[in-house]
């Protein structure tokens, strides 16, 4: 039998040299004689130890990582493929701490499988959740996803089963499920690692949701910056269809569920939902007023479940092992798991899936360990571009909606961006307006004018001519995008900015204590 | 990596057409037909538009509309080869405006620009997705990890190699 090699060929993994490092695998492996199978996965999410090659022995998988194209012949010479010792080895991957203190539901097949062997998934407990929900009445199931607790993980944090009873509730001869991969937040990679990594897991939620509601059509509306989850999608639809998953006839029940991947076209806020809604029907991506709800009068007028890519692929497991397991996880109203993405300058990047609840410090610090830089951990923006950026003294807040909202800030699509004490605070704020105006969709004035307005004056204080008035402006202006705005864009663009002026007004005031403005994040 | 060149041929009407056609009967085909015609020519031909117009009957102003409204859609064809640079919150916090500083400094190349001998165009994009191995970029749709200034100087290179 053939040694079993696994290297990820997850889009992150491939930006670190993945591919290079699969070839030169299979090219030490032709020389020396060696049969190998190599299986391509999606990662596990350890960005940080990309790209990470596994051995499997005796159903142990052994981790060697980071592994270099240079690293190979080395490897072999080692015995890697026995789990010989050598530099780079890290033991068996799931005895790794940082595995093994996390909850991987959601992304439990995630780098282990092949995304694309339907036989894999389905090996790893695939399509139980579908085949118990065609089984329920559509009330039924539309309960179990009341009872787990589960909010949509898109940002609102809206709780999906409500959501679905609306559409479930509203008669109409065509319903639709739209799945919202439109993953713009700058800190985040949960949909494209998953969509990656175990496809079928979200097609399967999409079908569950199809039957709960009865929706007999669905769309995946992906961001076009995320070509190979285009492509890995788009392949397991196909897969899906052939194997009777999708189509006329699922899992042949007599009931039909239709799937296609739609690509965006580049812009932010078609990641809002009505926005989204417009941008499938073929229009300019801008933002609906709300009511209707896309769950009354969505996609082509007829009633829609929007679900972000998480919220719809928490629910095979939910299926599964039922609505009371997955509450049993978590603080307070977060219930279940939340995939946290660990970002931007820290030692261990990466996907992290836990129970809600864990603190800041102990992700950054513990997961994270601390900044890539090796400085100070200075600020923290959690939840995106529309998130609040938070200072070392609220580290220790939560990972729950409502302890994230408490201070100020939001908990959005998980994301945590961390900072050292090299980033100018002024010069993030006038970002958060700056993309406001780029991305702004143009429909409500409050955005559109207010963000460029809100550059200039960050301008003006920065600057120092006449502080006083320009920050009560700034203020003013802060409070209207706030309270005018149509959709989140206008509307939570003023968090970023508040939390900066409120945890780090030493970096707006600069020029008048004679300190020259520092014009640069960390390098 | 090595930097491929994008691949597209000159703008015909016939072949615009049999792509229209091809993709109208979706639903909200408007967005696969524009993607569709960009991959083929390069860009969004003015010719294309009331072809689009007619299939979808819409107005040509409404396809205009979308068009111009989406980052994506060009309405002249980009440099030979694309790199997009990310400049959102993850890379900044890695340094990702250092890098476009570098590149106006070192290689005269400005964002949202193409050489002059069409080789290369740089664009900002708000997010790759690869957040925990900033900074991020894209060249001609690989997407690579851990930018820094050699990285930027190899790519930059590779471009120079290839025959147009």
């Amino acid at each position: 039998m053939s040694i079993r090699v696994f290297i990820p060929k997850d889009a992150a993994a491939l930006s670190v040299g993945a591919e290079r490092v699969a070839k030169a695998v299979m090219a030490e492996a032709v020389i020396r004689n060696i049969q190998i199978e190599l299986v391509r996965t999606g990662t596990r999410g350890a960005c940080w130890l990309e790209p990470l090659a596994e051995i499997e022995i005796d159903g142990v998988r052994h981790g060697y990582g980071p592994v270099t194209p240079a690293d190979v012949p080395g490897l072999f010479d080692a015995g890697f493929l026995k789990a010989g010792a050598h530099r780079l080895a890290l033991g068996p991957v799931e005895e790794l701490d940082w595995f093994k203190r996390q909850e991987r539901l959601t992304f439990a097949r995630c780098g282990i499988i092949d995304p694309l062997s339907l036989d894999d998934y389905t090996a790893q407990g695939g399509l139980t959740g579908l085949r118990i929900a065609l089984r329920m009445e559509p009330q039924a199931i539309v309960d179990t996803v009341k009872h787990s607790g589960l909010r949509g993980r898109g940002g609102a944090g809206f709780p999906t089963g409500i959501k679905w009873n609306a559409v479930l509730n509203a008669p109409a001869d065509q319903k639709y499920i739209v799945c919202n991969a439109d993953e713009g937040d700058s800190g985040t990679f949960a949909d494209r690692m998953l969509i990656e990594g175990d496809p079928f897991c979200l097609i399967e939620g999409m079908v569950i949701a199809g039957l709960a509601v009865g929706a007999t059509k669905g769309f995946v509306y992906l961001r076009s910056e995320y070509p190979h989850a285009f492509a890995t999608l788009a392949e397991a639809i196909e897969i899906a269809g052939k194997a009777g998953l999708l189509g006329p006839s699922v899992l042949g029940s007599g009931r039909r569920f239709e799937l296609e991947v739609r690509l965006g076209a580049g812009a932010y806020i078609c990641g809002e939902e009505t926005s989204l809604v417009e941008s499938l029907e073929g229009k300019r991506g801008q933002v609906r007023a709300k009511p209707p709800l896309p769950a009354l009068k969505g996609l082509f007028g007829k009633p829609t479940v929007v679900n972000n890519v998480i919220s719809l692929a928490a629910v095979p497991w939910i299926l599964t092992h039922g609505g009371q397991a997955y509450a049993d996880r978590g603080m307070g109203r977060s219930r279940g798991t939340l995939p946290v993405q660990l970002a931007g300058n820290v030692k261990r990047g990466g996907l992290v899936e836990l129970g809600f609840g864990i603190s800041l410090r102990a992700l950054i610090e513990e997961f994270g360990g601390g900044t890539a830089s090796g400085r100070p951990v200075r600020a923290v923006q959690v939840g995106g571009p529309l998130g609040a950026y938070l200072p070392d003294s609220l580290l220790d807040t939560p990972l729950d909606y409502e302890a994230l909202a408490a201070v100020k800030g939001m908990l959005g699509h998980g994301g945590i961006v961390v900072f050292d004490d090299s980033v100018d605070m002024a010069r993030q704020a006038r970002f958060a307006m700056e993309f406001c105006a780029i991305e702004s969709c143009g429909k409500c004035t409050p955005c559109r004018i207010g963000s460029t307005r809100g550059v200039e004056v960050i301008d003006r204080i920065v600057a120092g001519h006449d502080r006083a008035t320009d920050m009560a402006l700034l203020d003013d202006l802060l409070t209207l995008m706030t309270e005018a705005s149509l959709c989140a864009l206008g509307g939570l663009t003023p968090l970023p900015v508040q939390s900066a002026l409120t945890h780090f007004p030493g970096d707006f005031d600069r020029p008048t204590r004679g300190e020259k403005p520092v014009l640069r994040a960390a390098e | 990596m090595t930097a491929r060149q994008t691949q597209r041929s000159p703008f015909e009407i016939d072949a615009a057409r049999e792509i229209v056609a091809g993709l109208r009967h979706l639903d909200g085909a408007m967005l696969p037909i524009l993607h569709a015609l960009q991959q083929r020519f390069g860009s969004i031909d003015p010719a294309a538009i009331p072809l689009v117009a007619e299939a979808l009957n819409v107005s040509r102003a409404e396809v205009h509309g979308v068009v111009s409204f989406y980052h994506d859609f060009r309405t002249q064809p980009a440099g030979r080869h694309v790199l997009k640079l990310c400049r959102a919150e993850a890379c900044q916090s890695m340094g990702c405006e250092a890098l476009v500083e570098h590149l106006a400094a070192e290689h005269g190349i400005s964002m949202g620009e193409t050489t002059p001998d069409g080789r290369l165009t740089v664009e900002a994009v708000y997010c790759l997705g690869n957040c925990a191995l900033s900074p991020a970029a894209m060249m001609d749709g690989d997407l690579i990890g851990r930018v820094d200034r050699d990285v930027i100087d190899a790519l930059v290179q590779e471009t120079k190699g290839v025959l147009s």
